[in-house]
This record gives structure tokens, C-alpha cells and sequence, in this order.
């Protein structure tokens, strides 16, 4: 019986082998995602899938087990290094506990690019790719300050914010919203240290709805006349308007958000939110994989955009109420290139 | 005749013998006791009192700091509804700590059957009652397995949930495809599912329904583990399984039952988490398996089983609503909002094995 068990299990393991060994033909790519549950890198490993199918190469993904799993992403590393990869696509999620990782990956000879979330320091990684999310809340100001004209100077904002470690992608929407709608933001690299009479406050949505909804109770009591509200993501958004609705201000609310998921530009469509930016996860994998081809025929290693120390992989506007001298695109257009 | 005088005589030697001995009978109850004993005591009887006490004086700082804002009918109804969800599962989750275990997939039951009644409505078209029954059916069928694991194959209730939480989480996930159903969509399809988000004013404040359902799930399960045979096999249970059983109750079916009513009760928190927040969303719930747990503990119930009570869970779960109300209201950083929960935690648990010293 053991025997049997031994046989079967050396016959199994040298199967294994020898389909990894035939596998290895082709040049192989992997992709670390922070967890494989999120619609944002399931999208991602679509993207990366389909490029690396039509540029004949393997891809093999990995994913942590939750939002900051560092142990499980260090495990994938050493796996791709051990099977000969080319590079490695990682959305770190522990941006700076993963750079001794990701140092023997590179002494290696592997091109790493980090995707969505740049490593820290950022240029622990070969190159990064990435959404300007800076950017991307400064347009969500802007049209907000737009939205509102002359009552502008007189807004009541809340920021419901992802959690309390003023992570770099929570930071720069928070900073990047409050400068685009006018407001002096001190510290860009920190969440809260701005004075300005118009900010009610700040509270955590850890990104989901049933959060969003408590910051934005909260924050109600806090203050009843919000008239201005800044999510961290679309469930977020989700929630707070829940509680706006739960106490008849729906209505007279502006709700923006940032990310261009399905469900969000639905929401933009039905009034929920008032305008988001959108992000492309998609071709931030499938650029990532295009550069790890590039970078093993050629050895040319990916640019930084201009003016900045990242590959800027895009954002969108999506509103159906444009202001003039904002670009935008309507929800209709949105559903055509949202993703989850 | 001859015999009745020697019973007399004995009786006579009887009285004579417990004369004697004084009337020191009750005199354990007489001597002095310094306050911490008498505290100790108070404690000990009454496992809801500590917590109260720190809802009381919270909520007592809390009106002094910030006022009428905090005190308002309407805040402390705002309160309660926050606390809803995690008050649902800390049901679930102390009757399975009162048999001495604990679960971990409280959080993933919930999530699952929320998409499951969602899916069921909204995407396979059918009636909305009968989505209702479908979620029904599979947190019964969630607890089953938790239960069928811990009674039959003996595995420690800990470890047991601690996969079954990944197992349901991944089946979430893979049913779900990861799509949020939205607010709309619910509307629309299945009103029933929004059934928990409406809500009554009385006095200014707002209860929704599913705040209601929530005490009135507090009263049937107290109801049930302080007046029925089958609460008290689980107290019997969870103190002590060997002498449980040596007194004749079968304490597998017991657990078994327990573990089975815990998934529909999780259930219940689904249908009352798709009132709250609209939407069906396959990322809810992550962390509230370990919010459930914080609720319980803070509610006085013993993490080593059989001491407890349900009315604790309520105002341990209305502790923490109440410090992250009360700190949010007062513009305190949200960091020091989790400081003080975990501060509070430490407190409970302290507290508690001091009152469990005989």
C-alpha cells in the first residue's frame, strides 16, 4: 500500500517534471498579484494572459492570500528565479519588505516591473507601471470645483480615505483631489495636514462599501452640510451614498471616485457618482508583459514618461455632466473599456 | 413503647450532639470581605456587568465631550445600525464560544450567502423568497460542515474555520466571478433583500428594520440558551464536555446543532448586510470574522467556554460602535479609533481571567 502510494507519487512528481521541462521552451513571464480576488488584478492577469499568448510566451501568475502578504509574494520570487524566468510582473504588497526579494531577482538577470504599486524606493524595481494617481484624483477636484462654481469657496468636503497607513496610491488621490478642487495641501506626501476651513474631515473606508458607509455617517454627524465627497474607489463611493440616501441628501450631494470598475461607471450612469477616473489595469499587465519580451530579445529596458519617475499607463474621466475645459468621457463610452 | 423511648432518647443525643457543635452554621456569609473580593464576586455572578459599566461611561465621556451631537436620538440610532452586522455574527460567534470553540468563517458564511440570494434573485431570475430560502439553506449547509469537521472528525474548531473561512471565501470568489450586484439591480429583482434597510423614526431617531431583527434575534437566542433544554446542554457543553456527557447529554449532537444554527444566524447578518449597504459585494465582510470575536470578548464571555451571556455580545458590539462613533464625532485621527479597541480587548480579556479566579 505505501509502496503502491510511493510509486504512484514518484510517477506523479516525474509527470510534473517533465511537462515543466517541455514548458520551459518558451520564455517564461511571471505575474505577482497583492491577491487574486480583487476585479483590479483580475483584470490585470487578463491582460497579461492575452499578451503573453500572442507573443508565445509562458505566463505564470502568483498571488498573495490577503492585502499584505508579503510572505507569499517573496515565495513566488524565489520560484520564478528558480524556473529561469525572464522577468517578473509584481504589484508589491508590501512595497518596501519585498525589495531584498526582489534584488535577487534582478542580480539574476530579471527584468522586475512593478505594476499599479510603485516598490520603495521605487527604483529597487527595473521600471514601474503605473496609473498617475496623482492625477487622477487632481481631475476629480477640478471637475468638482467646476460642478460647483461660485460655491466652490464655501464646500463642505469629506475624504473618505482606503486606511490609516497613508499608503502612496491613498495619498496621491487624497493630495491630487484636494489640489485639483483649490486647496492648499502642504505635505503632498501626507493625508490630513491640510487646515483648510472647507475639509469636515477624514475617515477610513478600508476601499469597501459597508466602510464607506460608517466614514460617511460619521462624518455627517460630524458636519450635516457635506456637499462635496471624495472616495477612495467606487465601493466606497458605493456605501457613502447609501448613507446619504439613508438621510433623504442623495440629491443635492456630489460623490467622486476613483478606479473605472464596471459596477462604478454603472453608478455614474444611474447619478450615484458624479464623475470618477478611470484607470486601466489591463494594459498596465499587458505593457508589462510586451516590455519583459522586449527586454529579453533586445535587452532595452522601459522609459519613464516624461516628467515623471513611472510608465504612466493612463486615466480617464468618466462623467455624464462635463465641464468645459476638463476631458471626459461619457458613462456609454466608460462600460466599453471598464473593467471587473 | 420500649422503642419509642430509645428513638427519643436518641433524638435527645442528636440535638444534644448538634447543640454543641453552636450555631455556626452560616457563618462563612458574615465574615468581612474587602471591596475587591465583593467586586470579584459581583463579577463573577453577573458577567454582563463590566462591560455595561464601560458602555455607561463611555457613553456618559462621550456626551460630556462632544454634546448633542453624540446624544442625539438620532446618533445613538446611527450607532446601533453600525453595529448591526457585527452584532448578527457575535451571535453566531458566541454560541460557538460558549461550547469552548471559536469561528473564523462567520465573516466568509456571510459573504457567501449574500451572493448566493443576490445571484439567485438577481441573476437567475428567481422569486425573491425563494433567493431568501437558497441563502438560508447554504448557511445552514456552511455550518453543517463546520460542525460535521469538528464533531466527527475531532479537529479543533479552530482550525476547522480557520480553512472553511478560506474554503468559503475562495467558493465566494469563484461563484461570484468577483461582480459586485448593485443597488439598482437589487431594487429592481428582489426588493425582500433591501427589506432590512428601511427604517421607522421615533423621536428623531432611526431604526432600521434590520437593527429590530438583530434585538430580536438577541432575545430569541437568550431566550432559548437561558429557557430551553437545549440552551442549557450547550452552557453544560462548553463547561465542561466529559461531565456533560456523563450526565447524560449528547453532546455531539449538541455542537453539531450549535455549529448549524451559528451558519443560518450568519445568514440572517447576510440579509441585513445587503440592506446596509445596498449592493451585494463578493470583498464585504473581510474582516469581520475577527470583529465578531472583538464584539464577544468585550461582551465578558469567556473565550474558554460555558461563561457568558447573549445580552454581552450586544454590548460588547455597542462599545466599540460607540468609541468609533464617539472619536470620529470628536475628530480624533482614526488610528487611535483601532488603539482604543485593541486597548479595549486586552482590558476584556484581562478582566475576564481575573473574574474566572474562583
Amino acid at each position: 500500500m505505501k509502496l503502491k502510494a510511493l510509486a504512484a507519487a514518484a510517477m506523479f512528481s516525474a509527470a510534473a517534471l517533465s511537462s515543466s521541462a517541455f514548458a520551459a521552451d518558451k520564455p517564461v513571464v511571471g505575474l505577482i498579484t497583492k491577491t487574486n480576488t480583487n476585479p483590479f488584478f483580475v483584470k490585470m492577469r487578463e491582460g497579461a494572459k492575452e499578451m503573453a499568448d500572442d507573443m508565445g510566451v509562458e505566463l505564470r501568475t502568483f498571488a498573495g492570500k490577503f492585502d499584505g502578504d508579503n510572505q507569499s509574494q517573496v515565495q513566488a520570487v524565489e520560484n520564478l528565479i528558480a524556473s529561469g524566468a525572464k522577468g517578473i510582473l509584481i504589484t508589491p504588497s508590501d512595497p518596501e519588505a519585498i525589495v531584498p526579494a526582489i534584488d535577487r531577482a534582478r542580480a539574476a538577470g530579471l527584468l522586475v516591473i512593478a505594476l499599479d504599486t510603485p516598490l520603495s524606493p521605487a527604483d529597487a524595481a527595473d521600471a514601474t507601471f503605473a496609473t498617475d494617481n496623482f492625477k487622477a484624483g487632481e481631475m476629480i477636484g477640478q471637475w468638482a470645483k467646476a460642478q460647483l462654481g461660485d460655491k466652490a469657496a464655501t464646500a463642505k468636503i469629506a475624504m473618505l480615505d482606503l486606511n490609516t497607513s497613508q499608503i502612496t496610491v491613498d495619498v496621491a488621490r487624497d493630495q491630487g483631489f484636494l489640489k485639483g478642487f483649490g486647496i492648499d495641501i502642504k505635505n503632498p506626501n501626507r493625508i490630513g495636514d491640510e487646515n483648510d476651513p472647507r475639509i469636515v474631515g477624514h475617515d477610513v473606508t478600508q476601499g469597501a462599501e459597508e466602510g464607506g458607509r460608517r466614514a460617511m455617517e460619521n462624518l455627517l454627524q460630524r458636519d450635516h452640510e457635506i456637499n462635496v465627497v471624495y472616495t477612495i474607489n467606487e465601493p466606497a463611493a458605493a456605501g457613502a451614498y447609501e448613507a446619504l440616501r439613508a438621510v433623504g441628501r442623495q440629491n443635492d450631494v456630489l460623490v467622486v471616485s476613483v478606479d473605472g470598475g464596471c459596477p462604478g461607471v454603472e453608478n455614474i450612469a444611474d447619478g450615484v457618482i458624479g464623475a470618477t477616473s478611470m484607470q486601466f489595469p489591463l494594459r498596465m499587465a499587458s505593457m508589462g508583459v510586451e516590455a519583459i519580451v522586449e527586454y529579453a530579445k533586445t535587452g532595452k529596458k522601459p522609459q519613464a514618461s516624461e516628467g515623471l519617475d513611472f510608465v504612466n499607463t493612463g486615466v480617464e474621466l468618466i462623467t455624464d455632466s462635463p465641464v468645459d475645459g476638463i476631458e471626459s468621457k461619457t458613462s456609454k463610452q466608460g462600460l466599453n473599456s471598464c473593467w471587473g | 413503647m420500649s422503642n419509642a423511648s430509645t428513638a427519643n432518647n436518641n433524638m435527645a443525643e442528636h440535638e444534644r450532639v448538634a447543640d454543641s457543635a453552636g450555631g455556626a452554621v452560616a457563618n462563612f456569609a458574615t465574615e468581612q470581605l474587602s471591596l475587591v473580593e465583593r467586586a470579584h464576586r459581583f463579577f463573577h455572578s453577573n458577567p454582563v456587568a463590566a462591560p455595561a459599566i464601560v458602555l455607561l461611561m463611555a457613553v456618559l465621556v462621550f456626551s460630556m465631550v462632544i454634546g448633542e451631537r453624540f446624544l442625539s436620538p438620532f446618533n445613538l440610532s446611527l450607532i446601533l445600525q453600525q453595529v448591526t452586522i457585527i452584532g448578527i455574527l457575535g451571535i453566531a460567534q458566541t454560541l460557538i464560544i460558549l461550547t469552548a470553540g471559536i469561528d473564523l468563517s462567520v465573516g466568509a458564511i456571510m459573504v457567501l450567502t449574500s451572493v448566493i440570494m443576490g445571484k439567485t434573485a438577481v441573476m437567475l431570475g428567481f422569486p425573491p423568497v425563494i433567493a431568501f430560502m437558497a441563502g438560508m439553506a447554504a448557511g445552514a449547509f456552511c455550518g453543517w460542515i463546520n460542525g460535521i469537521l469538528v464533531t466527527v472528525l475531532r479537529l479543533p474548531p479552530f482550525i476547522v474555520t480557520l480553512g472553511t473561512w478560506n474554503i468559503f471565501f475562495a467558493l465566494n470568489l469563484w461563484y461570484s466571478q468577483s461582480e459586485t450586484i448593485r443597488y439598482k439591480a437589487i431594487a429592481e429583482a428582489a426588493p425582500l433583500l433591501h427589506w432590512t434597510g428601511q427604517s421607522i423614526d421615533i423621536l428623531g431617531a432611526k431604526l432600521t428594520y434590520g437593527s429590530l431583527l438583530m434585538i430580536g434575534l438577541f432575545a430569541l437566542v437568550w431566550y432559548a440558551l437561558n429557557w430551553t433544554p437545549w440552551g442549557r446542554h450547550v452552557y453544560a457543553t462548553g463547561d465542561d464536555p466529559a461531565a456533560a456527557k456523563l450526565a447524560g447529554i449528547r453532546t455531539e449532537r449538541v455542537l453539531m446543532s450549535v455549529y448549524v444554527v451559528a451558519g443560518v444566524i450568519c445568514a440572517i447578518g447576510a440579509w441585513a448586510l445587503i440592506g446596509r449597504i445596498g449592493s451585494v459585494s463578493p470583498q464585504a465582510g473581510m474582516m469581520a470574522n475577527l470583529d465578531s470575536i472583538t464584539a464577544v470578548v468585550i461582551g465578558g464571555c469567556s473565550l474558554f467556554g460555558g461563561r457568558g451571556a447573549i445580552w454581552g455580545t450586544l454590548i460588547g458590539a455597542l462599545v466599540v460602535g460607540v468609541f468609533r462613533n464617539g472619536l470620529a464625532l470628536a475628530g480624533v485621527d482614526v488610528l487611535w479609533q483601532e488603539f482604543t479597541v485593541g486597548l479595549l480587548i486586552i482590558v476584556a480579556v484581562a478582566m475576564d481571567q481575573w473574574i474566572r479566579k474562583a
